[in-house]
């Protein structure tokens, strides 16, 4: 009896706070009683796709950042390296994938931490660990991905963006790929000391950094975000399923490496690709389908390609490259086969 | 007085770079402004987060960009010296 109301009050909050069940049904009440528009068009589904789902990212979005950089404002890449600098072998790996995900950094520091952590003598493959699974998984997005679909496809995709990380990481340190690194990387800090002494944030400056990271972030991205959703809308109203269906649903067997193909050069944040990918669920297109192209536009990019490029040589590059389209072509068949478990 | 802002060509470091111009002309204080993105130059003061702000070879602030005004006293405090 208690466990039911339990969760029934789980449900409930769900529905309204993650997944805004009111802002919906509010935004279809303005669209049909005040502006007025036929509640079966395309432009109706477009319109009322648009304005609910920037709203309800945007709210997410802000609550989620300023909640989870206030959580880990005391995680700075200095303190992670001293953490993975006490522990060797697998756990380092699996460690690295974890504070991955919780450590803030804006991605254009991901080579410095690179050279930072190698300096300090980490293994490149827990390296790589760390930054396989940052750009991946994140807080706020695996509750945004719980929001849009379901709690099961938010673990799952932590799940799997773990066990890339981890295996990609392993694999480098086993095949010793740490000698296509170049050479400047190892080289000992030359000019002037550098490190300044590292004080425990109050209170207060917790709430600062939080508050300048949801800024900083949404800066960043609300114009992904608002291209994202706009696509999403587009294919929401106007797109014939048949016709996204042709060619990327489950009966193009194609299908997940051609979004794997689209999504690698594509460069956004998880946060604008959601929308796309809501979009895509709902005409009908496979759930692992729609996680690989997700999973390519964030974790593979023309510009951080070019930044790797600076730090490693070709061979770990295309290794790094390549695993990465592998594994997401095949989480994505994965997905599509067992997706039904999760939905 | 040297000032470096390092960074590797985002957004974020452009704007330091702005600001800290910004501030000398306001206070009418001379310094060489270096804006460095070259990666190994920047791997050399150990720094993790970008942008970086270095003065007379001393990193006084790194990953975040600062006020106007934290600009201003970190500049001063060194111009003092």
């Amino acid at each position: 009896m208690r466990w039911h109301v339990i969760v029934n009050v789980w449900n409930w909050l769900n529905d309204q706070l993650l997944r805004m069940k009111w802002l919906e049904e509010l935004v279809h009440w303005l669209m049909s009683h005040v502006i007025g528009l036929e509640e079966e068009s395309a432009l109706f589904h477009s319109l009322a796709y648009f304005v609910y789902d920037t709203v309800k990212i945007f709210i997410l979005l802000s609550t989620l950042i300023f909640i989870a950089s206030y959580l880990t404002s005391a995680l700075t890449p200095e303190r992670t390296q001293a953490i993975l600098g006490k522990v060797r072998g697998l756990p380092a790996n699996i460690i690295g994938a974890l504070l991955g995900t919780v450590t803030p950094f804006c991605s254009c520091s991901s080579i410095p931490i690179f050279i930072g952590f190698t300096k300090a003598g980490i293994p490149v493959g827990v390296t790589f660990s760390f930054l396989i699974s940052s750009p991946l998984v994140d807080l706020a997005s695996v509750i945004l991905l719980a929001s849009i679909f379901n709690w099961n496809i938010a673990l799952a995709y932590v799940g799997v963006g773990l066990l890339m990380a981890v295996l990609g990481g392993s694999l480098i340190t086993v095949f010793k790929m740490e000698r296509y690194v170049e050479g400047f990387v190892f080289a000992n800090p030359t000019t002037a000391a550098v490190q300044m002494e590292e004080v425990p944030l109050t209170k207060k400056e917790r709430l600062q950094f939080a508050s300048r990271q949801v800024k900083d972030i949404i800066r960043r991205v609300w114009l992904f975000i608002l291209i994202g959703v706009g696509i999403g809308a587009v294919i929401h109203g106007y797109i014939p399923e048949a016709w996204i269906t042709s060619v990327l649903g489950s009966q193009n067997i194609f299908s997940v490496p051609l979004a794997v193909l689209v999504g690698v050069p594509m460069y956004a944040d998880i946060f604008g690709t959601l929308p796309i990918a809501q979009a895509l669920v709902s005409k009908g297109v496979g759930i692992g389908t729609v996680l690989s192209f997700m999973m390519a536009v964030t974790a593979l990019s023309f510009p951080s390609m070019v930044m790797l490029s600076k730090v490693i040589k070709p061979k770990l590059l295309a290794f790094f490259v390549g695993f990465i389209t592998f594994s997401i072509i095949l989480i994505g068949y994965l997905f599509n086969l067992f997706g039904w478990l999760f939905v | 007085m040297n000032i470096k802002v390092l960074g590797v060509g985002c957004a974020n470091c452009k704007r330091l770079h702005q600001m800290v111009l910004h501030v000398l002309k306001q206070e009418g204080m001379i310094a060489t402004v270096d804006y460095i993105t070259d990666l190994v130059k920047i791997s050399e003061y150990g720094l993790m987060k970008t942008p970086g702000l270095v003065i007379n070879n001393q990193v006084v602030l790194s990953g975040r960009v600062p006020t106007m005004d934290e600009v201003k006293v970190l500049i001063q405090n060194h111009f003092e010296r």
